[in-house]
């Protein structure tokens, strides 16, 4: 684009007039502003398609009451203002309850999954790329394996993984304990942990209130069994994943730097949390927020494991937004489904960006 | 001043892609589909969208629609659907829903209500000869809107040898003797009797026991009635003894497949079960025979069905109706029947399949005294809210499951109306 920069050319003559001496330059300015557009269009335009448009289009189906038939913006479909929002969220009712659950299923979903295949990623990262290590190729290759096989396969083959005579159960039996039936068992982890120490009814002002229609006492349920399962095989998939983008920010730390540490007197421990985890911070941020989109709208192995079952215990706002439309064909809710997961994202996001910046600012001080 | 020429005829160009892509018939276009129905057939090719069960179906399809080809000169393209309800909804939302398609009940309310459906049984001659459990099921506001394109009814299923094991002779009658058989097939690995956890494997109780799911109109829902509670509390009872199990306790998928591999020894389920059985475990020999009455006496099961949907507005409405004619023959309908085990819709090819499958008789006998499974549009969550709470049967209260039940199911009426 600095080809068009001709502050003065013969083929830019001075306009009309006596100020003259300085219009070429801008001009030129504006010539190159309206070719930067130009090359830029191509882009602007897909992203008009089939970014705003559609989330447009989305955000309108989401206050109408569109049925599902023709177009969206044909004349027989009405405005109902926040009708779908408010079945929602202030009307009791299954539609409030089943929201209320999957946000519950999702939250403990994200907890355990961003953290653990975190810090998963970092540790096989740190690992794979010790310079001692033999057949580094091999450990890099055999985790980052998962990520690139088909989510289809995978879910298959955890569905077998997890069956009722499955491996896991296998493994449990050979070591004297009796596995759970895990696609099949929706008691939440904490509700089990709490009967094992006798507490098998919940306490009155858990059970008696609530938020979106689920009992504090089912709020404090924990991931279901199947849930479980499930959690396990993200953390499984995606922890080789993000070792990939922790490999490159490891390599990319001078040795200097450790040497210079390891020269002060430090020990393994201190060199990796005052050298290699600092200096992984823009990594780690990455990580920590590209786990927190995909985990807050899981949908395939939900889709392909457990579509929500058993009662409702792997339920996701996406694929709850899913049945919402194509089955029961609510549109407008299903829509509406979708715009209260992406401000639930939006503000995690500015929560996680506040939090870290923070930190940066404390550990500067 | 130029960039600023520039940047109005991006936008302009922008917007020109924008409104082009909002309105092609492709994606959510409006309607660009014909909306004046043709009188007579014209010649364009129909499609025809299906779930199918297996090769045998799909097959069973192909040939029928390639035989409506050489009769017609209409051609039809076959498209086996992965997920039909999505894939049809999709149609529907583009302008372009495939010409005719498998409905199943619960969606045949949906579209119904959208008023998208034709209600096309009025211009074919043999829309008076389903069995009536079936023509109810695709009745919308008392206008048979769709043909059935078969039948399923629940049936007792009973392992032979288990049962001669036991040493049981005739097979139960009423409530009681169902669960005194159940009690003395049920051995250390085995149980006695397996039910499908879901509303469609359980309502049928609610029947036999003078209850009933919603009133004839479909107005009101009628599920927390003492006659239900009772219903439910007499199949608590056999799970609390253990005569009884889900298959999610047998460690099966559903309960045709802990039946098959012998862990419960009597198991309700539809024809379907044939084929599997045939398929998965050859070994395993079987008998079949009606439910049990209630004990008032009252005989009861479900039937479950599909249909030939046709929209209203599409390309080629008479050549759709046509081949839809050409599929409801009775000589049709026993084609589909040899070739992968449905039972037919009409009355007269029941009759023949009597005949040749007398083994299979009993399904179609009990349809004199079927109600359909539950269908209310939109109600596809409240109701696997219902299934997950039966799920929970054996240590749940039977009462408070159906008054919930009730609860979501009749706000799904309300909404609707």
């Amino acid at each position: 684009m600095t080809v068009l920069v001709r502050p003065e050319g013969p083929r830019n003559p001075p306009a009309a007039g006596g100020a003259g001496a300085r219009r070429p330059l801008v001009t030129a300015r504006t010539r190159e502003a309206a070719a930067g557009w130009l090359m830029s269009a191509p882009v602007i335009v897909l992203l008009l398609v089939f970014l705003v448009a559609p989330i447009a289009m989305a955000a309108w189906v989401s206050v109408s009451d569109w049925n599902g038939i023709g177009s969206p913006f044909a004349s027989g479909v009405h405005a109902v203002g926040g009708q779908n929002y408010q079945a929602l969220l202030t009307q009791p009712g299954l539609p409030q309850q089943q929201l209320g659950e999957s946000l519950r299923n999702t939250m403990y979903y994200v907890i355990i999954v961003v953290p653990v295949q975190t810090a998963l990623a970092l540790g096989l990262a740190l690992i794979v790329s010790r310079k001692r290590l033999t057949g580094r190729g091999f450990f890099r290759t055999a985790y980052y394996f998962p990520s690139i096989t088909s989510s289809v396969a995978v879910s298959i083959l955890f569905l077998y993984l997890f069956g009722t005579a499955g491996v896991v159960n296998a493994i449990v039996g050979h070591l004297g304990g009796q596995g759970p039936n895990w696609f099949d068992d929706p008691n939440g982890v904490l509700h089990i942990i709490l009967s094992g120490l006798g507490v098998t009814t919940a306490p009155g002002p858990l059970a008696s209130h609530g938020f979106l229609g689920v009992s504090w006492w089912d709020w404090l349920a924990g991931p279901s069994v199947a849930m479980v399962a499930i959690i396990a095989l993200a953390i499984w998939t995606t922890s080789g994943t993000f070792m990939l983008i922790f490999l490159p920010a490891i390599y990319a730390i001078p040795a200097d730097l450790t040497e210079a540490a390891i020269m002060d007197g430090a020990n393994a421990w201190q060199r990796f949390r005052r050298v290699t985890l600092p200096m992984l911070r823009p990594a780690l941020f990455l990580v920590l927020t590209l786990g927190l989109f995909a985990t807050w709208q899981v949908f395939d192995q939900i889709y392909l494991m457990s579509q929500g079952n058993p009662a409702g215990t792997t339920l996701t706002p996406a694929f709850l937004s899913y049945v919402t439309s194509f089955q029961d064909q609510q549109w407008g809710q299903g829509a509406a489904i979708a715009f209260i997961l992406f401000a639930l994202i939006v503000v995690l996001t500015i929560a996680q960006r506040l939090i870290v910046s923070d930190r940066r600012a404390g550990g500067a001080s | 001043m130029r960039s600023k020429i520039a940047i109005a005829a991006l936008a302009a160009a922008g917007l020109a892609v924008l409104s082009t892509a909002c309105s092609s018939g492709n994606g959510f276009g409006s309607s660009s589909a014909s909306s004046t129905p043709a009188a007579t057939a014209n010649k364009s090719t129909l499609t025809l969208m299906f779930g199918s069960s297996g090769t045998a179906e799909t097959a069973a399809v192909q040939q029928a629609a390639k035989a409506f080809t050489k009769q017609s000169g209409i051609p039809v393209q076959v498209i086996p659907a992965s997920n039909l309800t999505q894939q049809v909804a999709q149609g529907f939302s583009g302008g372009t829903p495939p010409n005719v398609f498998y409905l199943d009940p619960l969606t045949f309310q949906n579209y119904a209500k959208d008023g998208v459906l034709d209600a096309y049984p009025s211009s074919l001659s043999n829309a008076g000869g389903f069995a009536s459990a079936l023509t109810q099921a695709f009745t919308y506001k008392s206008t048979f809107t769709c043909e059935p394109k078969d039948a399923s009814t629940l049936a007792l299923y009973v392992n032979a040898a288990d049962w001669q094991q036991a040493g049981l002779g005739a097979p139960p009658a009423n409530w009681s003797q169902l669960e005194a058989d159940a009690k003395k097939l049920t051995t250390g690995s085995r149980t006695g009797l397996t039910i499908d956890q879901t509303h469609s494997g359980i309502d049928e109780f609610f029947y036999q026991n003078g209850g009933t799911v919603t009133n004839a109109a479909g107005t009101t829902v009628e599920l927390d009635s003492a006659q239900n509670v009772a219903a439910l509390t007499y199949l608590k009872g056999m799970l609390t003894q253990g005569i009884m199990k889900f298959p999610s306790q047998l460690g099966a998928g559903f309960s045709g497949q802990a039946f098959g591999e012998n862990k419960a020894a009597m198991d309700i389920i539809g024809n379907w079960e044939n084929g599997e059985l045939q398929a998965d475990y050859p070994g395993v020999k079987c008998k079949v025979y009606p439910l049990p009455a209630g004990p008032g006496g009252t005989q009861a099961t479900l039937s479950f069905t599909n249909c030939w949907g046709v929209p209203k507005q599409q390309s080629n409405l008479a050549g759709a109706v046509e081949f839809v004619k050409f599929l409801t023959t009775s000589q049709q309908e026993m084609t589909f029947a040899k070739a992968f085990g449905v039972i037919p819709s009409l009355t007269t090819a029941q009759a023949q399949y009597e005949q040749t499958y007398p083994q299979y008789a009993t399904f179609v006998q009990e349809l004199s005294y079927a109600h359909p499974d539950i269908a209310i549009a939109g109600s596809t969550q409240a109701l696997s809210a219902f299934d997950s709470a039966l799920q929970q049967l054996a240590s749940g209260n039977p009462a408070s499951i159906l008054k919930t039940a009730q609860q979501n199911l009749q706000a799904v009426v309300n909404q609707g109306a």
